[in-house]
């Protein structure tokens, strides 16, 4: 911070607590080591050692992961396109009519995705499972990649891609050596946000599950319902660890970009 | 022997480069290029010039790929560009905008269009370097766009279109951003860079001192049109129009009605003042509208009445303006018209003569200015 006053600090801290206090409760009460929540018995991992016996746990665990990351990686290459199309081809017939329909879902009870999902599913005769889910989630964490996507795409210069052009690249090439890595950050926050959607959602992946695929927040709900035990909050515990992960891992591999490009102007420099 | 003028624009057998047909360019309903035919030839440097918003970048940018023309055909080469994507020509373009890739280097920025031709890394480097040393970025390589000045970004972006050695290359104001000593050592680099390699030079320009200095034809435009189309010293010695011969350089417009006389022309424009007489070789009906442009430094001034002199007028000096090598005199007719009369300033104390409020006399041959029908 620039320039440090009493409200500042103030607003900081009390912010910072709202968002993380009862996200730290919860990580501390996961090394607890008595069977009772609220009672704290002194520091113990216990609960992380029977996690990890609890196949049941372990299942849905991948099984989030493994939606999660193809979701939100075929949501990322939609949510693009079609944010590329919307900002791009200028004035078509029904191009209000496109827009509309790719925001809709964003505003759309989620009830209603679930259930309208379930009957096509249904109808089609899609047997429910990872699958389902996927394409559930694809669909609408699709919508919140164009979004961040688009709005970083309208203040783009088009003449840097026709300079690229200019310069013999195909329309492809363009797009991938100076579109693409420009726009990088946004496509990156755009997955990330598909797949933190995709990690914690209840609603949708119960409507479009089936009895071969249980995700982590339909494990963690239907198992609260029966009482809060310490290893769920081992378990919820290690899911903000892979979500802090990921978040770190991003920013490295954007860091690596940035690495690599020293390297490449490091080349270009010439003993005088 | 005398050396043979480059001139392929008065040579029949010579084929155009670049050929315009009828362009028309509108978007929506306005008309940005309006039915322009022109030849644009091999070895040319050929600049664009005109107010703001003529339409020279659109032109630009049909040449280069990025604009399609409404109507109308464009040819380089003699082949048909309509269907040909920017990508495939063998045309580079300087963008008014610069267009610099933020996230690489000046280095890669420069590089780019040399690494799509798949040339070895070898070649590659030693081509950047340079142009880099060409225009004085050698420093700066590894600077990002966003880490240097608005000068050098502009040589940046003049590199990286030289860089691939086109066979045409379209400079969109290629040295507004420059100061007046490099601008001067960019143009003459130009021109030794077309010497040398025999490129087309398509160029925008507001510095019309510019034009003339590197162009071999200029071209004049308005709203869309190309009003004269020639060597820079016709263009300023024979404009075709007013608007020619307002639009470069200084000058006096004088607007009369005209009388010939044999293979002169009078032009009376004020009661109670004498006619002025000039040379044409074009014709002029009795009574029709005339102007009359003269160049300040065509015009002498006096304090004495000069003899043999077809024209001269009596003024009052209204306000001298001192510019080193030269001065100028702007001189109030009694009709109350000013005519600008230049002197060049060849000593360096002189006893000053004139000064503001003095009765002088304005004079010129009959040769010294151009008469135009619109
Ligand atoms: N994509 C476009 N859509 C609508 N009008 C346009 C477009 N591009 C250019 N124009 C209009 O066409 C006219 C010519 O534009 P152009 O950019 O060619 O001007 P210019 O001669 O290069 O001007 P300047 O010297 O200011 O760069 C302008 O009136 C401009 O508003
Ligand atoms: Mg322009």
């Amino acid at each position: 911070m620039k320039r440090f006053t009493w409200f500042n600090a103030t607003a900081l801290t009390l912010g910072f607590a709202f968002l993380y206090v009862p996200m730290i409760i919860l990580i501390v009460y996961s090394f607890n080591s008595s069977k009772l929540v609220t009672v704290w018995a002194g520091f113990s991992t216990r609960w992380y050692g029977e996690l990890l016996q609890n196949e049941e746990f372990l299942d849905a665990a991948w099984v989030t992961l493994k939606v999660a990351v193809m979701s939100s990686t075929i949501a990322t290459v939609l949510g693009t396109m079609a944010a590329l199309v919307l900002v791009r081809a200028g004035r078509f017939a029904g191009r209000t009519l496109f827009s509309g329909m790719i925001y809709a879902p964003l505003v759309m009870p989620e009830v209603i995705t679930g259930l309208s999902l379930l009957l096509l599913f249904i109808g089609i005769g899609l047997e429910r499972g990872v699958l389902t889910i996927v394409l559930a989630h694809t669909t609408f964490s699709m919508c919140y990649v164009s979004v961040v996507v688009s709005s970083r795409l309208v203040t783009f210069d088009r003449s840097l891609e026709e300079a690229a052009l200019d310069l013999g690249c195909s329309p492809f090439e363009a797009f991938r050596l100076v579109t693409l890595p420009i726009i990088a950050p946004a496509v990156i926050s755009g997955w990330l946000l598909a797949f933190t959607l995709s990690l914690d959602d209840l609603v949708i992946a119960s409507f479009t599950t089936g009895p071969s695929a249980t995700t982590l927040p339909i494990k963690i709900f239907s198992a609260v319902r029966l009482g809060v035990s310490p290893e769920i909050n081992a378990l919820s515990t290690l899911m903000i660890a892979v979500v802090t992960v990921g978040v770190i891992i991003a920013s490295l591999v954007t860091k690596q970009a940035a690495i690599r490009q020293a390297r490449d102007e490091r080349m270009a420099e010439r003993p005088a | 022997m005398a050396q043979t003028v480059f001139a392929p624009w008065n040579d029949p057998d010579e084929k155009p480069l670049i050929q315009f047909r009828g362009v028309t360019k509108r978007f929506g309903d306005f008309t940005a290029i309006d039915n322009l035919t022109q030849d644009i030839y091999a070895r040319e440097f050929f600049a664009l010039l005109g107010p703001s918003g003529c339409g020279k970048t659109t032109m630009m940018r049909m040449l280069a790929g990025f604009e399609r023309p409404t109507e109308g055909q464009i040819l380089i080469a003699g082949q048909d560009m309509s269907r040909v994507p920017p990508n495939k020509r063998a045309v580079n373009m300087m963008f008014q905008s610069y267009a610099l890739f933020p996230h690489l280097s000046v280095w890669d920025n420069i590089a780019f269009g040399l690494k799509r031709e798949g040339r070895d890394k070898d070649k590659i480097a030693a081509r950047v370097e340079e142009m880099l040393r060409l225009t004085r970025l050698s420093k700066f390589a590894k600077r990002k766009p966003h880490q240097i000045s608005g000068g050098q970004r502009q040589r940046v972006a003049l590199a990286r279109s030289l860089a691939k050695a086109p066979k045409l290359l379209l400079l969109d104001e290629p040295l507004g951003a420059l100061d007046k000593k490099l601008r001067q050592d960019t143009q003459f680099e130009l021109m030794d860079i077309q010497e040398k390699t025999g490129t087309t030079f398509v160029i925008v320009t507001h510095d019309q001192e510019e034009a003339m200095t590197v162009a071999s034809r200029v071209a004049v435009m308005d709203e869309g049109q190309i009003i004269q189309v020639a060597t820079p010293d016709q263009i300023y010695e024979a404009p075709n129009s007013v608007y020619v011969a307002d639009f470069i350089g200084d000058v006096n417009i004088i607007t009369g009605r005209a009388a010939p006389q044999g293979d002169k022309v009078a032009i009376r424009f004020a009661e109670g003042q004498p006619e002025i007489i000039g040379t044409t070789t074009k014709t002029f009906e009795p009574g029709q509208e005339i102007h009359f442009a003269i160049r300040p430094e065509k015009v002498a001034i006096d304090t004495e009445e000069p003899e043999d002199t077809p024209n001269k007028l009596r003024g009052k000096v209204l306000d001298i303006a001192y510019l080193g090598n030269i001065s100028t005199y702007h001189v109030e007719l009694p009709t109350g018209l000013i005519v600008k009369a230049q002197t060049a300033n060849t000593r360096r104390i002189s006893r000053r003569q004139i000064t503001w409020e003095d009765t002088v006399w304005i004079s010129w041959t009959d040769t010294a200015g151009v008469l135009l029908d619109r």
